[in-house]
């Protein structure tokens, strides 16, 4: 925890969990998506979310942190309409997921190639997030840290050759999280590492073009 | 390098270096961050800037709240502390008064705030800082600097206690935020660390037990006005702190008996909006108004 944990985050309200994590939540999409408009979003919410998403913004705050815009952007109010003007299709559906935090949103995007992914995630309090499940495999992150997901292929080495990129390219970076998940064994893979300092933009190009990895991502800390 | 674990900790390092507590925060957090202090003092100095855009967009007339259950409070306040020259409780804090709830109201109609240390509690410290500036001439560097010691009571108090109403009711919302503002307060005026810790202290023991019980659930009825009180609390713990009418609980106890009353608060009275106000018939009437059943 640092100070702008407590003084911030600059935001839009009005609330930190149901806006601002909302955002946040929206803005994990964004890179999964890396950056592209999508045709079409399934936005599902449980619990607290479903029942007060109107009067919090929810919807509008999911939506902008999709569109990649920020936690202070007053575009968020807009989102709406923001959404509907670049011909995105999106419908919002109240259903209980059983056994999820009482913030839960769960995200399905399609994109114009036809390609789908998912991400659900938790908003936890004070604008802080958990993401459960990227592409229906666990993940478990929280976004204090800054974290980067790679996405691969299940074959021995690809832990180790990412890991090693990060020690000989990217010396000062230190590890305080690693948690692996796959579909099958041989099938789709996600590293979750979460990473003390700030990694530099060129750690994602790099790790993308190693062997058998899919996608990379780097969620900054909030 | 400083651990927040007590805020007696804070005052006796403060203490022992001949520094204010902003300033040790502000290096210490420089360095945990590793950034330089400028750059660390750039960020707060741009926090104050949003908190004053603030100020300016929840005074607007036509302001409203994405329910539409509230609006135009700050608009209100100010009219009247203008046009009655400060009403019952003087120019000064008629106008701060004006700028809590502007704030407040700023973040319910989906405006820009600095969360301090919550979204519902965003308008105590504007109210209290940007009327020392405005209204007092304090400088802004002064301004700014008292926000890292709010900062950091406000990290001792997260790591002992809580700041969320749904763990700790709104006395972890607005009683936090007031005895952070207080704390920054004494600083701006000129007191000694351990005057800070003492109206931190008197904030906090004179909200325990406040529930969080919005109406609909939404950060609305009775935050927005909440905010009010805990300007007013802010502000008179920090004057009793400079008189030297301290505490007689020491503050690290206050937030400690704040932990202890809000585990034994029922979740009916943290954020669940299942109690308080937000199950009186009018409540409940508005809830239905904004959300149909």
């Amino acid at each position: 925890m640092n100070v702008f944990d407590i003084i911030g985050p600059v935001m839009i309200g009005p609330s930190s969990s149901h806006t601002a994590g909302a955002v946040r939540i929206g803005r994990v999409v964004n890179k999964l998506m890396d950056g592209q408009t999508p045709e079409k979003l399934e936005i599902v919410l449980s619990g607290s979310f479903a029942q007060t998403y109107r009067g919090h913004g929810t919807d509008r705050a999911l939506l902008a942190g999709i569109m990649g815009f920020r936690s202070d952007s007053a575009e968020i109010r807009d989102a709406l309409e923001i959404a509907k003007e670049r011909g995105i299709s999106y419908e919002f559906i109240k259903r209980d997921i059983p056994g999820a935090h009482p913030n839960t949103a769960r995200i399905t995007y399609t994109l114009a190639d036809g390609s789908t992914g998912s991400a659900q995630a938790a908003s936890v309090g004070g604008g802080n997030i958990r993401v459960d499940l990227i592409n229906g495999m666990k993940v478990d992150f929280s976004g204090e840290s800054n974290t980067l997901l790679v996405m691969h292929l299940d074959r021995p080495g690809v832990i180790a050759a990412v890991t090693t990129l990060m020690r000989w390219e990217y010396a000062d970076l230190n590890i305080c999280n690693f948690h692996l998940s796959r579909e099958q064994r041989g099938g789709n893979a996600i590293m979750t590492i979460e990473i003390d300092n700030m990694p530099p933009e060129t750690l994602i190009e790099d790790v993308r073009k190693l062997d058998h990895v899919t996608n990379a991502m780097l969620i900054r800390r909030l | 390098m400083l651990k927040y674990q007590s805020i007696q900790e804070l005052v006796s390092a403060a203490e022992e270096r001949g520094l204010k507590i902003s300033e040790l925060v502000m290096l210490d957090q420089a360095e945990a961050m590793e950034q330089t202090p400028e750059e660390i003092y750039e960020r707060m100095r741009r926090s104050f800037e949003v908190m004053r855009e603030s100020v300016a967009e929840g005074q607007k007339k036509d302001l409203r709240s994405m329910s539409g259950l509230t609006g135009g409070e700050g608009y209100l306040m100010k009219q009247y502390a203008e046009s009655t020259n400060g009403g019952l409780c003087g120019d000064f804090l008629s106008k701060a008064i004006a700028r809590a709830l502007a704030v407040a109201g700023c973040n319910a109609a989906m405006g820009r705030i600095v969360a301090a240390p919550t979204a519902g509690s965003c308008g105590i410290l504007p109210g209290c800082l940007v009327s020392l500036h405005e209204d007092r001439g304090i400088p802004e560097r002064d301004i700014v600097m008292s926000i890292f010691t709010a900062g950091a009571f406000g990290m001792v108090i997260a790591a002992n206690s809580s700041i969320a109403g749904a763990q700790g009711g709104c006395q972890a919302e607005c009683g936090s935020a007031a005895g952070m503002a207080a704390a920054s307060l004494v600083e701006v005026m000129g007191g000694t660390p351990s005057q800070c810790g003492d109206a931190c202290a008197i904030a906090i023991a004179n909200q325990l037990g406040l529930v969080c019980d919005p109406v609909a659930g939404l950060v609305e009825i009775p935050c927005i006005k909440r905010n009010v009180s805990g300007l007013m609390i802010a502000f008179s713990s920090a004057d009793l702190a400079l008189a030297g009418v301290g505490p007689k609980i020491p503050v690290d106890e206050c937030v400690d008996a704040m932990r202890e009353v809000g585990n034994a608060l029922p979740a009916a009275l943290k954020e669940t909006a299942g109690g308080g106000l937000a199950t009186t018939p009018t409540g409940v009437k508005l809830r239905k108004q904004v959300f149909g059943k």
